[in-house]
């Protein structure tokens, strides 16, 4: 097999235009496929996948080898998989990587050794400021983003006693930051540990409390626990629920069912929303995987709609990695979400949207989008970035 | 007799320096065949066979089964990212107060969990571990769940620890040291003290040896060396992760000591080799390789039921017999 | 607050008998046997999948319930018959690494059936919802769960204490060779107290699926528990691990809400969020090293 790789590379080598060119793309992919955050990754890899997919097992019109690894939502795995990606198999991408912990710890090793990392999820505040690096990226939001949304539109709505649910973990205090900035009544913190499943005594203080809206964010299988046991405590009769379309996707939904209708959150994408590529993409989506797509979904599919666009731009040559670099920043590709443009610390600037969960059309449980939040919206970290 | 393995000769002597020099010749192969990334690999290797070895000597020496060990070797670990962050970076002082801390620890432990025995033992020695544990999580200052990342290797005179083939030969030097010590201690007056307690503890007590005060000494050697495992853990994955702490992997490191040979001077380095070069291998054939790797156990526990050092041992003996 | 105190001390008495549930079984091969199963969580893991499996094609969580019970007890004895029975005359050394390796063989056989994500498990529809309790409405499947725990700890009882079977099982765990020697088929009681346990732990395990997550490695977390429980209790005793488990129970519920609670009043509420659940976790361990520390052997030690 490596014989044979190595063959075809010297004869692409001795024809003269495509010289400098790789023969092939590698990716390593790495995220959470096992444990109560596999929902999370195993809804970015199939949507990087169908991406690839449709675009004939090519990235940038080169053959596209993705290499699949679980990290068990842990950090000491995570970095030991990415030094495999990294000096083993020499990938020239990385992606996938759902929890802020595991980007954090993963990320100087990636940055050390020049490549770029294009994240699916992930979207820590220290990557988008101080530690900024031209060699990540992106494709989703920065983590305050979707809090800061649900945080404005609390405001708004005149809530002043608020209950905040999140897991002692940097992507909740980001969740915490976000939703406080924007909303300016009484906050009531608590924090879980994160992977928890049983709230008992969580719903019990909350009950103690007394607050008229619950603001919660907890990915993953902690937030189908947290939203049943809620209503199966009588909560949801007094309180309401708000959170980030994380909480509230299709992933939740499926396992909670009709206790999450009515139920308010925030998003950067719907799959009710109306443009060409999206209906595409939600459409081939639910024939290939028989679901509809979640947010993850449709992050992992811009992922790889980012690498294809750009390894098209520098005609292949992924050893230029300032080229490379321009041509990400470029983001010359249509995003399902609708346009959105890269800041200057490589994360995204666009549109949050509020969404509501009822019945649609064919009497299914799902999200639908109700009107904007926040229009062109940038991270508030972008001004510490000092992109080098 | 258990202990045999332990015994000295010149000839075991040559066969464990020819392994020695062997192993050191290890990084430059790998590289020449092109292969650097398992020198970072076969690292890992020796320092789990540290771990192991330290563990080895409290359950097959002093004949304590220990369900604690993680909080040595967790301890090491995190006392060397700490030291780090607060500027600490040369090894002559970070490693070494790595190894003290875990001593210390093990000295609190074992005075009180020596008071239990048997199942008991096993269960205060892990509980002992998870409180540690659920310390380290829980505070912020120390990375809390994510655990605490080191900004770069210590520092160590002049050698470049960056360099993975550099550090595989101070990871080796620690191994080959704490062996070469452990053996000493084994042969010493301490050391068949130690062995007549594991044999017949009422009899040593009867014949006035302060029983309990060997155990602890025992304990706290072990858990010492844990401690240096720790730190070299740390630096080489650079960051001091929890699940360093966690009670699996206790178990983890009781499994290699078991499959290696209980109470074997190798038998530590030899489960450490077996199980991570297993892993190394059965991952890459199928992703259930956890089930195979439970098959494989299973076949180690009825049928070499001393240990895989132990079975090469016999079968090195049969040849030679020959 | 005293309603706080209230729910949290019914919380803590259902995560207790759970606990129970498990914490039976393992101290009775624990006790009986001189065992160490480590296997046992995958067995509670084992319950929960094959309840969820069970309900889903029928439709009826109990049905999935009692299928689960039976499965499970079926697995166990089968366990027992071509694994565990070769190890009762090894060392603890060499049935700790069997049974750590019967852990993985199971992680990975419930994954090769039913896929790394976790599997649902929906509590009956009747009792999604909360009930009204002295005053606060309280989840009625949590209180389901209280009353299926107390009757099954009412039957082991009477079990154990009063019937001949119990009267083996007991001089089982107290002397072994005294009760061959007496002419019990130990063999056979073995094999019997084995399934029973096996099926406790998927009792167990089946209710619980609803409130916690059905996914590989569920069993590791709990299982550490049950070994708490069954050692602050006394290996071998029934009583010992009904009042171990309720002690577990009610401080690991009672600490995680209280804790934070009274820290906030002197500590910023982050650092007092995050220092109490973990103190609270740490409570459980300091509690059983001090109870071995004054009684090294358990509260109700079943070998005199």
């Amino acid at each position: 097999m490596r014989l044979t790789a190595l063959a075809a590379s010297l004869l692409l080598a001795t024809s003269a235009h495509v010289a400098h060119a790789a023969d092939k793309v590698k990716v390593g992919f790495l995220s959470t496929l096992s444990g109560p955050g596999a929902g999370l990754g195993v809804d970015i890899r199939d949507g990087f996948n169908l991406a690839v997919k449709q675009l004939n097992g090519k990235l940038g019109n080169l053959p596209a080898e993705v290499l699949i690894a679980d990290d068990q939502q842990k950090p000491d795995v995570a970095k030991a998989e990415a030094e495999k990606f990294l000096k083993k198999e020499k990938v020239d991408f990385m992606t996938g990587i759902v929890f802020s912990n595991l980007m954090l710890a993963v990320g100087p090793q990636v940055f050390d050794s020049k490549t770029f990392f294009i994240s699916a999820n992930a979207g820590p505040s220290q990557l988008a400021g101080e530690q900024c690096s031209p060699y990540f990226f992106n494709v989703a939001w920065q983590n305050d983003n979707l809090h800061e949304a649900m945080g404005k539109h609390v405001q708004d709505k005149g809530f002043r006693n608020v209950v905040i649910v999140t897991p002692n973990y940097p992507g909740g205090k980001d969740a915490v930051t976000g939703f406080k900035r924007y909303y300016q009544g009484k906050a009531e913190e608590i924090y879980t540990k994160l992977g928890q499943l049983d709230y008992a005594a969580e719903l019990a203080q909350i009950r103690a409390l007394k607050p008229d809206a619950l603001f919660f964010f907890l990915p993953g299988g902690m937030g189908i626990n947290f939203v049943k046991q809620f209503v199966g405590a009588g909560l949801s009769k007094d309180i309401q629920l708000f959170a980030p379309g994380f909480s509230a996707d299709e992933d939740v939904i499926k396992a909670v069912g009709a206790p999450m209708l009515g139920m308010f959150n925030s998003s950067h994408w719907a799959h009710d929303f109306d443009n060409a590529e999206n209906k595409r993409f939600v459409a081939a989506f639910e024939k290939e995987y028989g679901r509809l797509p979640s947010l993850y979904a449709s992050q992992g599919y811009d992922a790889a709609l980012l690498i294809d666009a750009a390894v098209r731009d520098v005609k292949g040559k992924l050893d230029d990695k300032a080229a490379l670099q321009k041509a990400l920043e470029a983001k010359r590709f249509k995003s399902v979400r609708g346009d959105f443009r890269f800041n200057s610390n490589h994360y995204p600037v666009q549109n949050y949207v509020l969404r509501v969960i009822g019945k649609d059309a064919q009497g299914r449980v799902t999200n639908k989008t109700m009107g904007t939040i926040f229009a062109n919206h940038a991270d508030a970290y972008v001004s510490q970035c000092k992109m080098k | 007799m258990k202990s045999a393995l332990y015994r000295q000769s010149a000839r075991r002597r040559g066969l464990a320096l020819a392994a020695l020099l062997a192993l050191a010749a290890l990084p430059p192969l790998l590289q020449a065949l092109g292969q650097d990334f398992y020198v970072s690999v076969a690292a890992r290797i020796l320092i789990f066979a540290l771990a192991a070895t330290s563990l080895n000597f409290i359950v097959g020496f002093g004949g304590l089964v220990a369900f604690g060990h993680a909080a040595f070797f967790g301890a090491g670990a995190y006392a060397v990212a700490i030291l780090a962050e607060r500027g600490v970076t040369a090894a002559v002082v970070a490693w070494p107060a790595a190894a003290a801390l875990a001593g210390v620890l093990a000295l609190l432990i074992g005075a009180i969990s020596l008071r239990t025995r048997g199942v008991y033992f096993i269960m205060i020695t892990l509980a002992f571990a998870q409180m540690i544990y659920y310390l380290f999580i829980s505070l912020k200052a120390w990375g809390g769940d994510d655990g605490l990342p080191l900004p770069a290797r210590s520092t160590f005179g002049p050698l470049d620890l960056k360099d993975d083939a550099v550090f595989y030969w101070v990871a080796l030097a620690c191994l080959a040291a704490a062996l070469f010590v452990l053996d000493r201690i084994a042969h010493a007056r301490f050391g068949r003290v130690l062995q007549g307690i594991r044999e017949n503890e009422s009899r040593m007590a009867a014949l006035g040896y302060p029983v309990a005060a060997y155990q602890l000494a025992c304990f706290v050697i072990g858990g010492t060396l844990a401690g240096l495992a720790g730190a070299l853990i740390a630096n080489h994955s650079l960051l001091a992760s929890p699940n360093l702490l966690h009670w699996t992997q206790s178990g983890t490191l009781l499994v290699m000591v078991i499959v290696g040979g209980v109470g074997t001077l190798y038998g530590g380095f030899a489960g450490a080799l077996t199980l991570l070069l297993l892993e190394e291998l059965l991952t890459g054939v199928t992703v259930h390789w956890h089930a195979a790797l439970g098959l494989l156990l299973l076949v180690v526990v009825f049928r070499a039921p001393r240990g895989v050092a132990a079975w090469l041992h016999g079968l090195f003996a049969r040849g030679a017999a020959k | 607050m005293t309603q706080l105190i209230l729910e949290q001390a019914l919380n803590g008495l259902q995560f207790g008998l759970m606990l129970f549930l498990l914490a039976a079984g393992l101290t009775l091969v624990f006790g009986i046997m001189d065992m160490i199963n480590l296997a046992h969580g995958s067995l509670y893991m084992v319950g929960a999948y094959l309840a969820a499996a069970a309900a889903a094609a029928s439709g009826s969580f109990v049905v999935g319930v009692l299928a689960a019970v039976a499965g499970t007890a079926a697995v166990g004895a089968l366990l027992e018959v071509t694994v565990l029975r070769r190890l009762y005359a090894r060392d603890h050394l060499a049935q700790v690494l069997a049974t750590f390796a019967l852990i993985l063989i199971a992680n990975e056989a419930v994954r090769w059936v039913w896929g790394d994500q976790p599997v649902l498990l929906n509590a009956p529809e009747a009792l999604a919802g909360p009930v009204e309790v002295a005053g606060f409405s309280y989840p009625a499947y949590r209180l389901l769960i209280i009353a299926v725990g107390v009757a099954v700890a009412l039957l082991l009882y009477v079990v154990v204490a009063k019937t001949r079977v119990g009267m083996w099982v007991r001089a089982g765990a107290s002397n072994r060779e005294m009760t061959e020697a007496l002419g019990v088929n130990v063999r056979r009681l073995f094999t019997l107290v084995f399934a029973a346990g096996a099926g406790l732990c998927a009792l167990a395990g089946a209710l619980l699926g609803p409130l916690l997550a059905v996914q590989v490695g569920m069993g590791e977390s709990i299982l550490i528990l049950a070994f708490v429980v069954i050692v602050i209790g006394g290996i071998g005793s029934i009583r010992g691990a009904l009042v171990g488990s309720l002690l577990v129970g009610v401080v690991d519920t009672l600490g995680r809400a209280l804790l934070p609670w009274l820290l906030r009043g002197f500590l910023p509420a982050e650092t007092a969020s995050t220092l109490g659940p973990a103190l609270a976790a740490i409570l459980i361990y300091l509690l059983m090293a001090a109870i071995l520390f004054w009684k090294p052997a358990g509260l109700f030690p079943a070998r005199g």
